[in-house]
């Protein structure tokens, strides 16, 4: 094993962590909210990369990306409209059940509108064979555009909660629900801004990494469980300790092939969400009293 | 400006209040009190519409708010400091006295939000030292003071205030009630108090209910619940007992 490789492997895990980490973002937001984990989050990465890709046939990269991730923001705010909204305190495990029914119809829409065919989008820049040197180190272009979109997503984010109005408001929701809604402010539309914003961050993650990984209407499940196994091993709730969480797994599932069949890769997450869940239920970054009671 | 008839409120299949009705006219200082669990946190929340009444109406300045939404009847000019503060633990001095001018926002008066803030820390200077701090690592009572001043932001008519002197020192008690009549003097707001502790409560409010078991059993001018020997025995009294032991 030479040390080249060795940074090839790292360099193709934090491209992975980086989607992971965005995707447990998006469990963050919605979870800030409403207490709840949306397992139809993977099912917006899938929606923004399918949706892409159709677009794409007939409107230049660029447009039919943009043009997706206000569809799939959309999606979201309709799925919390019809099916969150209007529920008079719900339970949070009801809400729950409800976003692993959704996302079970959203695939299999899916699954009815695109078939089972893989898709891609095109490479943003280059083609597959186009790479770039670095110390010896060959990467895809490709590769620079999920860290960089991915990193300016989480940036933004953070600028967005912040220093914005809207931003402050969902903190504020997030903190303390009931003292939000004292002050005057409209907990239901901060839900719904909430599942837009993760709708959309998961559209553009499923853009970006659509070239690499390739799409197919069942993309969301995995990315789903080790987004989840990311947002968990962070700490729920925690945006920047999902990148840290979501750099973690994605190096050590690269790094996992030097020492086990590529097939095992994907065990390496449910054996860290395992762990965690018996072990840290906070997660490495959490403290105690973070962790609310389901 | 307040007025409530019949209201009866619970939670789940446990009814807590039974038929309460009162008023509170502009400018007063009222005083709820009663022992606990006996319905005055939930005559409040009721009120500031975080629980729907079973029955019953509330009207605020002529309004029937009885089914209105929380964050309207904050808009509306009716703010509740609720029980225990709750003030957002994790944000700061500064963000939480920005949220309290939520309804504001849209009517784009930035300008005198900010003005409203620096008059919030002439108000409560402990407050003016500590404006990038976390609010969770005030103590009680500056976690009071920022509770208070956080709905004031919203520049309410009428203020509900929840045992604003729970788990306060008692020198700190004092100073929390006297705000509450400085504010009184000084914007000429209408407080509506819910209060355990029933003789600092009776001396600065002007009228006062006794609630009891979900029922309003008295009602008067509160220097005359001050002398009243049913008054004194069960909830004055009590409290010097408290202070011998």
């Amino acid at each position: 094993m030479n040390i080249e490789l060795f940074f090839q492997y790292i360099a193709g895990g934090i491209t992975y962590g980086f989607i992971y980490a965005i995707v447990a973002i998006g469990f963050n937001i919605i979870y800030n909210t409403t207490g709840i984990i949306n397992f139809a989050q993977g099912e917006f990465v899938m929606l923004g990369s399918m949706t892409a890709i159709t677009l794409n046939a007939f409107l230049p990269l660029p447009v039919a990306i943009v043009l997706s991730v206000l569809i799939t923001m959309l999606v979201g705010a309709v799925i919390e409209i019809l099916f969150f909204r209007w529920l008079e305190s719900p339970t949070v495990l009801r809400m729950i059940i409800i976003t692993i029914g959704l996302s079970i119809i959203i695939r299999e829409i899916a699954l009815a509108i695109w078939g089972v065919n893989v898709r891609a989008l095109p490479y943003f820049t280059g083609n597959e064979v186009s790479s770039v040197s670095f110390w010896g180190v060959h990467i895809s272009p490709q590769v620079l555009w999920v860290i960089g979109v991915c990193s300016m997503m989480v940036l933004a984010l953070q600028l967005f909660f912040k220093y914005s109005r809207f931003g402050r408001q969902m903190r504020a929701c997030a903190d303390n629900r009931e003292a939000a809604r004292l002050c005057g402010i409209n907990t239901k539309n901060m839900v719904t801004l909430s599942f837009v914003l993760s709708a959309g961050m998961g559209a553009t993650a499923g853009c970006v990494v659509s070239p690499i990984t390739y799409s197919q209407y069942n993309m969301g499940v995995p990315l789903a469980i080790k987004g989840f196994t990311v947002a968990i091993l962070g700490g729920l709730g925690n945006s920047l300790a999902a990148v840290a969480g979501g750099l973690i797994l994605g190096i050590l599932e690269s790094l996992s092939v030097w020492i086990m069949p590529s097939a095992y890769k994907d065990a390496i997450a449910i054996s860290i969400l395992l762990l965690i869940l018996f072990f840290r239920p906070r997660g490495l970054f959490g403290r105690k009293e973070d962790l609310r009671e389901f | 400006m307040l007025r409530i008839r019949n209201i009866e409120s619970g939670y789940g299949s446990i009814k807590v209040l039974r038929k309460v009705s009162l008023h509170v006219s502009p400018g007063e200082i009222v005083a709820i009190i009663g022992a606990n669990g006996a319905g005055k946190t939930t005559l409040l929340r009721s009120i500031s519409g975080l629980l729907k009444p079973w029955s019953g109406q509330i009207w605020f300045r002529g309004q029937d708010i009885t089914r209105t939404p929380a964050e309207r009847i904050v808009k509306l000019g009716c703010v509740l400091v609720p029980e225990g503060r709750q003030v957002f633990s994790t944000m700061t001095v500064r963000e939480n006295l920005l949220l309290g001018a939520t309804v504001r926002l849209k009517r784009g008066d930035h300008g005198e939000i900010e003005r409203d803030m620096n008059w919030i820390y002439s108000l409560f200077p402990q407050l003016a030292d500590r404006q990038n701090q976390i609010a969770g690592t005030l103590s009680g009572g500056e976690q009071q003071m920022l509770a208070i001043g956080r709905a004031l932001m919203a520049r309410p008519e009428l203020l509900l205030l929840d045992e604003p002197s729970m788990g306060l020192a008692p020198n700190i008690v004092r100073e929390i009630f006297n705000y509450i009549v400085r504010l009184r003097k000084e914007l000429g707001l209408t407080v509506l108090l819910v209060e355990q502790n029933a003789r600092s409560a009776l001396r600065i409010s002007d009228r006062a209910y006794v609630l009891e078991t979900g029922r309003i059993i008295l009602e008067g001018p509160s220097e005359d619940l001050l002398q009243d020997r049913e008054v004194q025995r069960a909830y004055l009294g009590r409290d010097l007992d408290r202070e011998l032991e």
